[in-house]
Order: structure tokens, then C-alpha cells, then sequence
């Protein structure tokens, strides 16, 4: 017979109906006008979520120190994506490539007791770690490579952290934005925990040859439970340090300043 | 028979008695109301439309909350693919064979002249939807999916991280309660199809391709087509959660088993984006059998919670 939504009134329901899809409309446009216009306050509770997921992910890490997924070799990406600074035009870094790196040295300061600089020479001979790893960009694809380095945790060891310290800071040789006031150069912060983690690797070897320049020759960092962007290329100088907002804009990292989490594990 | 009929009398008690709101009143003068099986029974008998309590307060709350999240993180997501706008199976990204892509013809200059969108190799023309669509200067650019579909609507990947996981933690935590709900209370019970709702699919399919919607006592309870399409939703939204953790380096350390369930980080990426393409699909078909089968007593019910019960065909 007649069901009840027959029964009633079509302008009716046509007019409520309407109200109905206005109100969602209208509902709907108002987190995007926010979000498009980038209000302070708007982003501040957006970044809360940052600050959870650290806290979460950590807390399902932090009792076991586990480790990256490592692959077997047959699993290396035929074509490793280079990003960002491909090819530094830096006239420092210039300089340093075209003497083979021969004159390259990695400082290691800040909150340390024994500052140190080493050559790639010296690196060489340190006690290294290879690993099969992925790497997964921020952006959403993924490659798999081989990286054999110091551990960082080693270096740090060497050098003897201050009890301040609380972050380590590696500074690199790429400008990868021009800037006036040199916050173009690339710079990443990491805190102590993956710091000290065995993957965490400063590499100078990329698929069994020495690190390309296009991948951050002579040397680049390796933070193997973070997003690409963590892992610094070109490293020149590392300190460490007990906060960085006093560095470059303050968020800790190249892209951190320009609106990327800190915290990058997922 | 008479069996068929008392399962169908149980669920409406427990949609009753699950209420969380409290007993049902009367809404008007002369309606009947459904406070227990007994007047259930009577009910069936009655020449008007009843007033049910369908939906708990519970079940509002975490159907809202889960749409207006649903919609933010679908945009922000599609913000995300396009900063990669391809899919690929395995652990790591085949740039020369993926099996979607999103990308754009250019001419001499490198001014993008068409989108294309690439399916299993084959193109096709997409241009003004997806590989290239115009920005606000009425140009035609370089982007998957088109600014109107992105949070926010120009290209931003490091904001449209933001909102994607500010509203994926929402979403999670309101899909628990849910799930808690959907288990100590029972509610699954009303969700799962019984051996005679699974014999009753062919009819049901008829009848919804005539637009012909269950009426009476048969509408007391959700309908087999109902209950398969919302106990999709119910198992597609966790499975859709792991595989936007399984691209996670960080998640991928703690729990590898994700890496195997999905075949691979790119795997897991490919999965997300076609289970979040069959959410996009039930919302369209759902809300188009809102609106068909009475969108002002299907919004009641999902407001308010009171839903009229039409008189059964004869």
C-alpha cells in the first residue's frame, strides 16, 4: 500500500531534504576555509596529533628497540630514487667532490666532551654495520637499499655526550632552498633514542659502492624507522645539542621548518 | 515460518532494549509503540505507522563522528596520493610499471595539455578530473586529483598530513567505542545475516532494484542487503586502519606481521586507497538509498533515533 515517505507532501520533502544537504554543505566547507586560510590556532590542535602518534609509537618501540625491517639482497630496488639536493652547487661542497672528498672531514661537537673530526679514511676503519633497508618517503614511495656506515652511537660513545644533551643535530653541506638568511640549508635534528638505536648509521657505502653524490656523498645519515626526510644527506657537521629552537626556524629540520612533523614515523 | 518470525520479533526488542536512551514513549496521540514482544505482535496488526527507536544514541554519536571524519580524511588523503599519485604492489615503489597512475600530458613548452590516468597499462583521457585539472587561474596543471577534492585545496602535502592524522586518531578512537558497543552490547547481532536472510538475497536485490523498501514487520530490522553492506563497512574500516599503519617505518619495526598481511609497505598503500575507494563507493550508494527509500524518517532515525514504521504490503 502506501509507505510514508509517500504519503507525505512532496515539496515538502524536497524543501527539507535541501535544508538538510545545505546544512551538510555548509558544515562541510567550514574545516576547509580554516584549514586553506592556515589559522594559528587551527593548526596548533591539529598538531596535537603529532605529539600522540610520537607518544604511541614510542611506547609500542621503546621496550624492545626494534628494529627496521631488513631485506634480503635479491630485494634491492633496481632504481634507488634520488630526492631532494641531487647535486649540490654549494662551492664548499663543490670543492670537497672534486677532490675525491680527500680534504672532507665530519665534526662532531657541541654538548661532547671530546670533540672530534674525522676523515673518510678514518671512518672507513671504524667498526661499521651493513644493512638491507627500506627507505620510504614522505611523499609515498618506497625504495630498498644496502647502507654500510659507523653506527652513530659509536661515534657519540667516542666523543662523550654532556648530560645536557638531549638531541643530536646534523648540519649538511646542500643548500636546498635559496634563502636571505641561509635557512635554505639542509639540517635535521633526531632525539637520543634514535640516536643511539643500532640502525642508526652514518653511511658511506650505498648497494656495496661507495655513497653517491646524487644519495648525499660522502656521507649521510641513516634513521631507519623515519621517513626519508629524516635522514640528512651531505652531513658535514654533527652536534649535540639540548633543544633546537634556536636553529635556523626553530622546528628542528629543513622540511620541519616548512610544516612537516618532527616526529616523522609515520 | 513461525521461527523466522520470532528472530525477526527478537531483533526489534533488542533494538528497543539496546537503546541506551531509555524506554520508548509514545511520540503522538494514537501511535503505537513497540515496548516488548507482545505489542510487537500487536503492532504488526496496526493500521498506521509506529514510531521505533532504530538507532541507540551510541550509534548516532559514532555514525556522525565517523562521517564527518570519513570526509576529512578522505579529502586529506587524496592531498596525500597526490604527492605520488601511483600505486604499485610489493615492499617497494616499481616506478616504471605502476598499476594506477595519475599524470599529465605536457606539450613543448612542459605545459600540461591533458590528464591521463593509466590503468593495468591501458591510458585514458581524463583531462579536467584527474592528471590535469585547472587551478584558479583557469589554467590546466599537473595534479592527480583535482583541487575541489583536496584538504586543503591547493597542493600541501606537510597540511594534509596534518589533518589526516589529527582525524584518523578521532576516527580510531570512535570506531573502539563502536566496537565495544558493537560487541558487549550486542549490536553485531543486529548487523549478522541469518541462514534465511542469505536465501533471501535474490529477492532483495529484486525488490530494491524496483525501489520496493521492506515496510511493516520486515522493516524492524535491517534488511540482508543492509546488514552485508554495513558488516562491509564494519570490517573494511579496521582493515583500511592497518594498512595506513603498515606505511609507517616506525609501525612496520614494531609489528612486521603488518608488512606480511599486506604483502609489503607500496602493497599496503595500493590496499588503502582501494578499500578508502570502496568506503567512497557504499557512501555513494548508501546515501542514494536514503534518500530513496524516505530520506526525512531515515535522517530522523539517525538524528533523533525514531524511525516510522510504514504499514506492510498486503
Amino acid at each position: 500500500m502506501i509507505g510514508e515517505g509517500l504519503a507525505r507532501p512532496a515539496p515538502l520533502r524536497l524543501s527539507r531534504r535541501r535544508l538538510l544537504l545545505g546544512l551538510g554543505a555548509g558544515a562541510a566547507a567550514a574545516p576547509l576555509s580554516g584549514c586553506d586560510t592556515g589559522s594559528p590556532a587551527a593548526l596548533s590542535v591539529l598538531d596535537k596529533a603529532e605529539a600522540v602518534t610520537k607518544a604511541v609509537q614510542r611506547a609500542l618501540l621503546a621496550p624492545r628497540a626494534a628494529l627496521a625491517p631488513e631485506y634480503p639482497p635479491g630485494a634491492i630496488t633496481p632504481t634507488f630514487k634520488p630526492n631532494g639536493s641531487i647535486d649540490p652547487d654549494d662551492p664548499s661542497y663543490v670543492a670537497l667532490r672534486q677532490s675525491g672528498f680527500a680534504d672532507w672531514n665530519l665534526e662532531v661537537g657541541g654538548l661532547v666532551e671530546r670533540p672530534m673530526k674525522l676523515t673518510l679514511a678514518g671512518l672507513r676503519t671504524l667498526p661499521s654495520r651493513s644493512q638491507i633497508t627500506r627507505h620510504d618517503c614522505v611523499e609515498g614511495w618506497s625504495c630498498i637499499g644496502q647502507w654500510k656506515g659507523v653506527q652513530l652511537s659509536a661515534l657519540l660513545a667516542a666523543a662523550g655526550l654532556k648530560p645536557q644533551a638531549r638531541y643530536i643535530a646534523f648540519f649538511c653541506a646542500d643548500t636546498l632552498e635559496q634563502t636571505l638568511d641561509n635557512t635554505g640549508r639542509y639540517y635535521e635534528t633526531i632525539d637520543l633514542i634514535d640516536a643511539f638505536h643500532p640502525q642508526t648509521i652514518l653511511a658511506y657505502e650505498m648497494n656495496f659502492a661507495p655513497l653517491k653524490v646524487e644519495h648525499g656523498a660522502p656521507l649521510r645519515l641513516r634513521v631507519e624507522r623515519q621517513l626519508g626526510y629524516k635522514m640528512a644527506k651531505y652531513v658535514m657537521r654533527i652536534e649535540a645539542i639540548d633543544g633546537f629552537s634556536g636553529i635556523s626556524r626553530g622546528r628542528g629540520g629543513f622540511w620541519e621548518d616548512r610544516g612537516y612533523e618532527w616526529y616523522a614515523g609515520i | 515460518m513461525l521461527g523466522h518470525g520470532a528472530k525477526h520479533l527478537a531483533a526489534t526488542a533488542r533494538i528497543g532494549v539496546g537503546a541506551g536512551t531509555g524506554v520508548l514513549k509514545p511520540q503522538h496521540e494514537g501511535e503505537l509503540v513497540v515496548t516488548s514482544l507482545s505489542s510487537a505482535l500487536r503492532a504488526s496488526d496496526a493500521p498506521t505507522g509506529r514510531i521505533i527507536l532504530r538507532h541507540s544514541l551510541l550509534v548516532r554519536l559514532c555514525h556522525w563522528v565517523n562521517a564527518g571524519c570519513f570526509f576529512v580524511l578522505l579529502m586529506s588523503g587524496l592531498q596525500i596520493f597526490n604527492a605520488d599519485p601511483a600505486l604499485t604492489w610489493g615492499q617497494a615503489t616499481n616506478f616504471d610499471h605502476p598499476f594506477f597512475s595519475l599524470s599529465a600530458r605536457e606539450n613543448d613548452d612542459g605545459d600540461p595539455t591533458a590528464g591521463v590516468t593509466t590503468i593495468f597499462g591501458r591510458p585514458f583521457d581524463t583531462t579536467g578530473l584527474l592528471g590535469a585539472s585547472r587551478g584558479d587561474d583557469g589554467q590546466l596543471e599537473e595534479r592527480g586529483f583535482p583541487s575541489w577534492s583536496t584538504l586543503p585545496a591547493y597542493q600541501d602535502l606537510a597540511m594534509g598530513r596534518r589533518w589526516h592524522f589529527f582525524f584518523a586518531w578521532i576516527l580510531v578512537l570512535n570506531g573502539l567505542v563502536y566496537f565495544a558497543y558493537l560487541i558487549g552490547r550486542r549490536h553485531i547481532r543486529d548487523l549478522w545475516p541469518s541462514a534465511a536472510d542469505i536465501r533471501a538475497i535474490p529477492r532483495a536485490i529484486v525488490d530494491h532494484a524496483r525501489l520496493r523498501f521492506p515496510e511493516g514487520d520486515e522493516a524492524l530490522h535491517y534488511n540482508v542487503l543492509q546488514k552485508l553492506a554495513y558488516l562491509s563497512v564494519v570490517v573494511a574500516f579496521p582493515i583500511l586502519i592497518l594498512a595506513g599503519l603498515t606505511m609507517s617505518p616506525a609501525m612496520d619495526a614494531a609489528f612486521p606481521w603488518l608488512l606480511s598481511l599486506f604483502g609489503g609497505r607500496q602493497a599496503a598503500r595500493a590496499a588503502h586507497f582501494l578499500l578508502a575507494t570502496y568506503l567512497v563507493l557504499f557512501v555513494i550508494v548508501h546515501i542514494a538509498m536514503v534518500v530513496l527509500s524516505g530520506p526525512i524518517n531515515n535522517m530522523r532515525s539517525m538524528i533523533t533515533g525514531r524511525y516510522r514504521i510504514g504499514e506492510a504490503r498486503r
